[in-house]
């Protein structure tokens, strides 16, 4: 850079690589989808996966009912994969497949996939999200305890440094922590102290080698970051984790490479702060938020993706997902963002709110690490991160902070983007489900039987063994035809299952606040029942995003309910069993992914059949009002969306409704 | 929601063996209105010691310890365990409920393992209610009845250094768990804070040499306090999970040792005057001319009478000593 040009660059950067989180039903649908993609300039893939394949089990699994190719596409083997991602050659594509407790075996499916275009691993890059921790703290998608589970990552880290250095093998995520309420300090610190657990487990993984590769694993830890509305004081926590990031590597693990010290992060901006009222003004949030990403090149994004404006109306249609690209294009090539330097260099604003967030991460870091590190720490981050979404609700709910169209200048005309048939959201197929199970049939019928289980017998003992890499195994069983449900069942035979914490247990009543009409209410209703008003909380399927149940059982406590609240993944036959051995007096049911069209009616026929047809049922989630108007008609009380915001409300409804149907006890 | 039912069916269910009548039975036994009081202080007569000639014969055993010792694991275990010995299991978990607004969150359910189409497992949740660390009114109520139907019937409580006492007071045998490098559990045995348990069972035995030095320092602690009879046995969760058959046989040794009769029938009396002190206070005991008249009055009473009718009599002393009174 010449002295006259201390403010311009000699010539305008390279934009991030630009990404959508796309795909649904079946690899051929997600493959057109994709390639259509790509045509509009989208530089890199960011592949959806369904829970099913998420959480490890086959379409055709009791607790994938409802679930496949809702949220993502199902990928069941090799072939899938192999359609999936057809006509595009993987020596130049970057791959970034958000997939956590399964990442072991679809990166080994994708890996075979190349081979099969006669692409070598060392060609491939892209990233596996492949952070447990977080899903044990927000997301859910997890599906062994967390040993093994660390173990399975350690082992991806120790394979992909020496067979596909390209690749980015695991994206610490920060992003799901703010979903699930994380204050700035606790997004870094948290996602800091689980960085360190896995560099720790890989250097225990590597031993003799950790000297010569530890410089080589740290080059290769990328972040999954979110980026709140507040942009100025985002972007200053993303300089903040560049240097914890930084002393972490110098002081921790002895690197001394500028190259492998870089953090270097992706980006999904919040979805959390978008709202249903007036979904229009999300397009606002969202270039606000990809701001606080991209401003400061000290501090810039890798990767970028961005949410769609209706992405709390339901599953975004892909011309909502261009409308979201074309934004990156914009601020990549129409605006000079890419012209400067690091704007920020020398500003008192922005190097004191860093200074503020450092400190502030440093304390909470040394907290966790005083509880024995972030394993260790799961429980206590939970609580913390539950109390933290409480406190954030109740200044919504106070008005203390703004949510423009949702607690304050309400008033709106009709909204021409959603009056379309489709209710400006994409539905998916109810027929996939029957389709996937019938593949999945054929499939397995065309296989060479002996061969699999010659596969399966030979993970399970990588498994069983410490010393062996899970890798090996699981690419010679994505080569013999294993599917996502048999590669998990034989890992969940070894490793045993797990249930995270709920986080709910912890949390204390905020003080101050004015629940005491509510409480008497409570008093009443149960006085009158005679007993006290006993609330289920209920998560049917694989949806693992709990946040929201999570806030409805603590408020349901603290207006004095008894509640009972399991946690995530559980089928209809386990929620109905609940419900008649607790005795309780109403049940609310909570599903994000969209698959409540088939799910809370099975609740309700479960229910029926175990004898408990006469409890009131309500749900909550991410439901259409098409959607709304069919369950109602299938005997739900209510239905919350988004826009049902105030938990009070919701709470009074509650009563009433017991009120209501138990108004004389038998 | 079926409510309180005909207390006299609820016991010809239980009777039978019927194990769907448990819910009923604690909706029954949790709801305060005077009409289903009358019909739970009916359906404990029904199945009274003297009504069936016995006690009931369900083992009742208490399982507590401090928070986040793997309780809930080491109970999925040993359902898994009684299970596969073909014997029914009933578990109430008692949970430590918010004081300030009277409600609870309930979450143990979740973290006990267990088929939800397997009839022969019950687990019910229930808030401790005012009573910090000591078992829900209706919890010792339940256990009793539901001994009648079940072969193993678990309460779960939380806590150390106070939980286990009431939990004495109702269970044949009360198994305390602690993990390896818990200090508390070592000072509270020590300084006598905390009653002997039954059975001490260490959590996480897969530590390998912490879980044995864990074991080693409770043998000490329960050697100088002379509680040689004590057995501890270290149990791992992590799967294979281990030392559970060890767990049961030591319940089962235990209970086998006990004057069962004699320990039921402490129980009960007990429990009659902790009824009649939450209802009466103090001033109702006064009016039996305190604790040790009440407990004497209670001695006296026929061996095989159920809680209810117990107190009832407390009761009935009561109101006659006030209406003495000039």
């Amino acid at each position: 850079m010449t002295d006259s040009s201390d403010h311009r660059l000699p010539e305008r950067e390279r934009p991030w690589v630009m990404r959508t989180y796309a795909g649904h039903s079946d690899a051929r649908r997600s493959n057109e989808l994709y390639r259509r993609n790509l045509a509009k300039g989208q530089t890199g893939l960011s592949i959806a996966f369904d829970l099913p394949t998420q959480t490890g089990y086959d379409p055709d699994h009791e607790l994938a009912r409802g679930e496949v190719g809702k949220v993502g596409v199902s990928v069941a083997h090799r072939g899938d994969m192999e359609t999936l991602v057809e006509q595009i050659p993987l020596d130049q594509m970057n791959t970034s497949m958000t997939i956590n407790a399964t990442a072991a075996w679809l990166l080994s499916l994708y890996i075979v996939a190349a081979e099969e275009q006669g692409v070598a691993p060392a060609l491939l890059s892209g990233t596996t999200q492949n952070d447990i921790l977080k899903e044990y703290l927000s997301r859910g998608t997890y599906a062994f305890p967390p040993g093994p589970s660390l173990r399975l990552i350690a082992d991806m880290i120790a394979y992909t440094v020496v067979e596909v250095p390209k690749w980015n093998p695991i994206n610490i995520c920060s992003y799901h922590l703010q979903e699930a309420g994380a204050t700035p300090v606790q997004e870094i610190a948290y996602s800091m102290s689980n960085a360190i657990a896995v560099l720790d487990a890989v250097r225990e993984r590597l031993g003799d080698r950790a000297a010569d590769l530890m410089g080589d694993v740290f080059g290769r830890i990328s972040f999954f970051v979110n980026a709140g509305v507040r942009f100025v004081e985002e972007h200053a926590k993303l300089r903040a984790m560049s240097a914890i990031w930084e002393q972490i590597g110098r002081d921790r693990y002895g690197v001394s490479d500028a190259k492998q010290l870089r953090f270097r992060y992706g980006v999904q901006v919040n979805s959390l702060g978008l709202t249903e009222a007036q979904p229009e003004n999300n397009v606002y949030r969202i270039t606000l938020e990809a701001l606080a990403v991209t401003l400061g090149r000290n501090a810039r994004a890798r990767a970028l993706q961005l949410p769609a404006w209706n992405e709390a109306l339901g599953l975004p249609r892909p011309w909502d997902q261009q409308w979201s690209l074309r934004l990156q294009q914009i601020l990549a090539f129409e605006t000079d963002l890419l012209e400067y330097p690091d704007i920020f260099e020398g500003s008192v604003v922005m190097d004191g709110l860093v200074a503020e967030l450092k400190a502030g991460a440093e304390a909470e870091m040394a907290r966790v690490a005083e509880l024995g590190g972030a394993v260790e720490a799961v429980d206590y981050m939970k609580a913390a991160l539950v109390e933290s979404h409480r406190a954030r609700w109740r200044r919504i709910e106070s008005g203390e902070l703004t949510v423009v169209g949702m607690n304050r200048y309400e008033s709106t005309e009709p909204s021409p983007l959603t009056a379309g048939n489709d209710g400006g959201i994409m539905t998916v197929d109810p027929a996939v489900e029957a389709e996937r199970r019938a593949a999945l049939d054929e499939w397995k019928a065309g296989r060479d039987a002996a061969a699999v289980t010659r596969a399966l017998d030979a993970l399970a003992a990588a498994a069983n063994d410490p010393n062996a890499n899970i890798m090996d195994a699981s690419i010679a069983a994505a080569r013999a035809g294993v599917t996502t449900g048999e590669w998990s069942e034989t890992l969940r035979d070894v490793f045993g299952e797990y249930r995270a914490p709920t986080g709910v247990g912890e949390a204390v009543a905020v003080p101050g606040e004015d629940l005491s009409a509510l409480r008497e209410e409570v008093e009443r209703v149960s006085e009158q029942l005679g007993r006290r008003i006993k609330f289920l909380v209920g998560k049917p399927g694989l949806d693992g995003h709990s946040n929201g149940a999570e806030q409805i059982a603590v408020r349901a406590r603290d207006v004095g309910m008894d509640v009972v609240y399991e946690g995530i993944r559980l089928t209809p036959a386990q929620i109905a069993a609940s419900a008649v051995q607790e005795g309780v007096h109403v049940i609310g049911l909570s599903i994000l992914s969209g698959s409540h069209a088939e799910l809370i009616p099975s609740v309700l026929d479960a229910l029926a059949q175990a004898g408990a047809g006469d409890v009131p049922v309500v749900c909550g989630g991410i439901i259409p009002e098409a959607d709304a108007a069919a369950l109602r008609a299938a005997g739900v009380a209510a239905v919350y969306t988004p826009k049902d915001w105030d938990l009070n409300q919701m709470m009074r409804d509650l009563i009433g409704l017991v009120a209501e149907r138990h108004a004389s006890p038998v | 929601m079926s409510g309180p039912g005909p207390a006299a069916a609820l016991a010809r269910r239980l009777l039978d063996g019927d194990l769907t009548a448990a819910p009923a039975v604690l909706n029954l036994l949790e709801t305060t209105t005077p009409a289903a009081r009358a019909a739970a202080a009916e359906l404990l007569g029904a199945l009274s010691p003297t009504r069936l000639g016995r006690e009931a014969p369900g083992q009742v055993i208490g399982v507590t310890g401090p928070p986040g010792v793997g309780k809930s694991t080491l109970l999925s275990e040993l359902a898994a365990g009684y299970r596969a010995r073909g014997q029914s299991v009933a578990i109430l978990a008692v949970d430590p409920s918010s004081k300030r607004s009277g409600g609870s969150l309930l979450g143990d359910r979740a973290r006990i393992r267990h088929d939800p189409a397997d009839r022969q497992v019950f687990i019910r949740s229930t808030a401790a209610g005012e009573r910090l660390g000591g078992l829900a009114p209706a919890t010792r109520a339940a256990a009793s009845v539901l001994a009648v139907a079940f072969d193993v019937v678990v309460i779960e409580t939380v806590g150390v250094g106070q939980s286990e006492t009431e939990v004495a007071e109702v269970a044949d045998t009360v198994a305390v768990v602690v993990q390896p490098g818990s200090g508390d559990v070592l000072q509270f045995l020590k300084a006598g804070i905390m009653e002997t348990p039954d059975v001490l069972v260490v959590t996480k035995a897969d530590l390998g040499r912490v879980a044995q030095r864990a074991m080693a320092d409770l043998h000490a602690a329960l050697r100088s306090v002379g509680a040689t009879g004590t057995q501890v046995i270290a149990v791992s969760s992590i799967p294979p999970a281990t030392g559970i058959d060890k767990l049961i046989g030591a319940l089962d040794a235990h209970r086998d040792s006990l004057d069962l009769a004699a320990r039921r029938l402490r129980a009960r009396r007990a429990h009659a005057l902790a009824d009649f002190i939450e209802e009466h206070g103090a001033a109702g005991l006064r009016a039996l001319g305190g604790r040790r008249a009440a407990e004497a009055q209670l001695a006296d009473a026929d061996a095989g009478r159920d809680v209810a009718s117990l107190t009832a009599e407390l009761e009935r002393a009561a109101a006659g000593a006030r209406a003495r009174r000039p």
